[in-house]
């Protein structure tokens, strides 16, 4: 037997290997691309108009937007004033952290100076959080100056959906894209003005 | 008529290795001749695995995976289905039996060393197995679409969210929704109906072929391979059949009963089998006042809630698990056994015990401070059993291993 060169072969070896392994990604993006959003799923979850002039001064409504519950709150003069109060507490009070669509805009943090518009999910687990107006002592914390309290794992937000600090929840509740006109509030779109 | 039979079985066997399979691996295999109850739960979770898959393919039959009828085909299972409830709740007992024997099952493994060389790919397999089980169980809870199916599914969908980058991305794609619907819903069906089992019995093939190469344990850790009798047959190991066989259908046994019982009269365990939130249709825009994960998750529930930070949390969470798998390379101790062990790995295995337990217990209640801060020293507690395993089982002082068993 004589002593044979393998180099040729390696070299066949490995471009044969390369040109299969270079199949895989093409193979498996039809089982990949079909767990995304389906065309009737991402219809579903367009967008949801309603008229907020109905609501009273400090009142908190829930709509469902994608089947998630989206927070409007329609501010009193007090609420409003309370958010000074809490801001020491506040973990990011100016939203730096998130991609926060209307910063700057309003201290409600939406496109309106009266009504604030968050999405009613908390961003550690994704629980809904309980609206607690109320300045009042709570068992979650002494000096409580109205907000929200997730019951699942103890996180605080303030009136306007901003997180405390030393909580579970990493960040502010986000505010999703809306916009007013007249009394109707239109969220999941942006209405191309800002 | 039998000559028939011989021939058929000949004819059969010169195609099929049928005879000396069953030798190698039931009638002549050679298991250590004194074991105690401990070695039993191996039998018992494959009992669990056949009553899993027989009861699940028939819950399939009548189940439907969509968003308006995943609920109300539960309820129709239960009522209107002939037995439905009881097959309903063979599968449901035998969810939280699986786990039950499966953890007892581990804590063999710790106590005498069933991990050590040159059993590490038997344990390996298991860990994978028990990996594999905790996701099979969490996509079947998600079934019912009951309120707990739901809002289980959003914590556990969005710790994906926790990953840096790709979080969010990540936890639309499994859903395949904005919200999780009965898209998400048919999907965790396929995976737990095909997919996860298919990948269970492969793994429990592969744990099962492991063991039989290298042999099983004894609570002596004593090796029985060091001496062999003429035939090369291990001394103090009695054949699989009938000695193991029959031995262990008298576990089976009391297991059924223990089984049964619990199906007939206390299916829902107290709200720890079944959970109470989940006799209430799935509403996405109402979270329940306490979310808590069934019985077997949560000392890792109680983990991923003493960390203060969702990121932490979810790497705490997944280290916890993850741990197992290295056990065989932490040990470092000459024997295997607790009984030969030192002072060092008695105290720690019993702290580390009591710390599962307890993190078991914080994980289904809500949260309080003295709660969480409980959860912090037992997450400690854990953690430290693994991570100083090296140290206290190399210098401890362990006793002289017999000889024979």
């Amino acid at each position: 037997m004589q002593e044979k060169d393998n180099t040729r072969r390696k070299v066949l070896i490995g471009l044969t290997s390369a040109v299969g392994l270079s199949g895989i990604p093409f193979a498996a993006t039809p089982f990949i691309a079909a767990w995304n959003p389906s065309a009737k799923a991402k219809a579903a979850g367009a967008s949801v108009k309603l008229d907020v002039s109905k609501m009273q001064y400090g009142q908190q409504i829930q709509v469902a937007w994608r089947k998630q519950p989206v927070f409007i709150i329609r501010h009193t003069k007090e609420s409003l004033q309370s958010l000074e109060l809490t801001l020491p507490k506040l973990a990011d009070p100016d939203s730096n952290q998130i991609d926060e669509p209307y910063k700057g805009i309003n201290p409600t943090r939406s496109k309106s100076a009266e009504y604030t518009v968050i999405a009613g999910v908390c961003t550690h687990l994704g629980c809904s959080p309980k609206y607690h107006p109320e300045v009042e002592p709570k068992p979650w914390d002494a000096s409580w100056a109205g907000g929200f309290f997730c019951p699942c794992h103890g996180s605080m937000f303030d009136m306007v959906g901003r997180v405390y600090k030393g909580v579970p929840a990493p960040t502010n509740l986000p505010v999703p894209p809306h916009f007013f006109k007249g009394s109707i509030l239109t969220i999941g779109e942006d209405g191309g003005m800002t | 008529m039998s000559e028939m039979v011989g021939k058929l079985f000949g004819w059969v066997n010169r195609r099929l290795p049928i005879a000396n399979t069953f030798e190698r691996h039931l009638s002549k295999h050679p298991v250590p001749s004194k074991v105690n109850f401990w070695y039993l739960f191996g039998a018992l979770a494959s009992v669990v695995l056949i009553i899993q898959i027989v009861s699940g393919i028939w819950l399939i039959m009548p189940y439907s995976n969509t968003e308006e009828e995943a609920f109300s085909s539960i309820e129709y299972i239960m009522r209107d289905v002939d037995y439905g409830w009881v097959i309903r709740y063979m599968h449901t007992t035998g969810a939280s039996m699986f786990f039950a024997v499966v953890y007892l099952h581990m804590f063999r493994g710790l106590l005498y060393g069933s991990y050590q060389k040159p059993k590490e790919l038997v344990w390996i397999f298991g860990c994978a197995i028990y990996l594999a089980m905790m996701a099979e169980g969490f996509l079947g809870y998600v079934l019912p679409y009951g309120q707990m199916s739901y809002w289980g599914a959003q914590v556990i969908i969005s710790l994906f969210g926790a990953i840096p980058y790709i979080g969010e991305s990540l936890e639309l794609w499994v859903r395949g929704d904005y919200y999780i619907s009965g898209i998400t819903v048919s999907r965790f069906f396929a995976l737990h109906v095909v997919a996860l089992p298919l990948v269970l019995i492969a793994l429990v093939f592969l744990h099962l072929v492991a063991l039989h190469e290298v042999g099983a344990g004894n609570p002596e850790g004593v090796d029985i391979e060091e001496y062999l009798d003429d035939d090369g047959v291990p001394l103090d190991s009695v054949p699989f059949f009938p000695y193991k066989v029959l031995n262990a259908l008298v576990g089976i046994g009391v297991f059924m009963t223990v089984f049964a019982i619990i199906m007939f009269f206390f299916p829902e365990g107290g709200g720890y089998f079944i959970e109470m939130a989940n006799f209430e249709e799935a509403n996405p825009l109402v979270t329940p006042e306490h979310i808590a994960p069934v019985w077997y998750y949560s000392p890792y529930y109680a983990m991923l809630r003493a960390v203060p930070d969702k990121l932490g949390g979810l790497i705490v969470m997944g280290s916890a698990v993850a741990i197992l798998f290295v056990v065989p390379w932490l040990d470092r101790s000459k024997v295997a056994s607790i009984r030969y062990k030192g002072i060092y790995s008695k105290v720690a295995l019993a702290f580390f015990g009591i710390s599962f337990l307890t993190l078991g217990y914080l994980g289904t209640v809500g949260v309080t401070e003295v709660r969480k801060t409980m959860s912090v020293i037992c997450t400690a507690i854990y953690f430290a059993f693994f991570l100083l395993m090296p140290f206290y089982t190399k210098y401890e002082k362990t006793k002289e291993v017999p000889k024979r068993l």
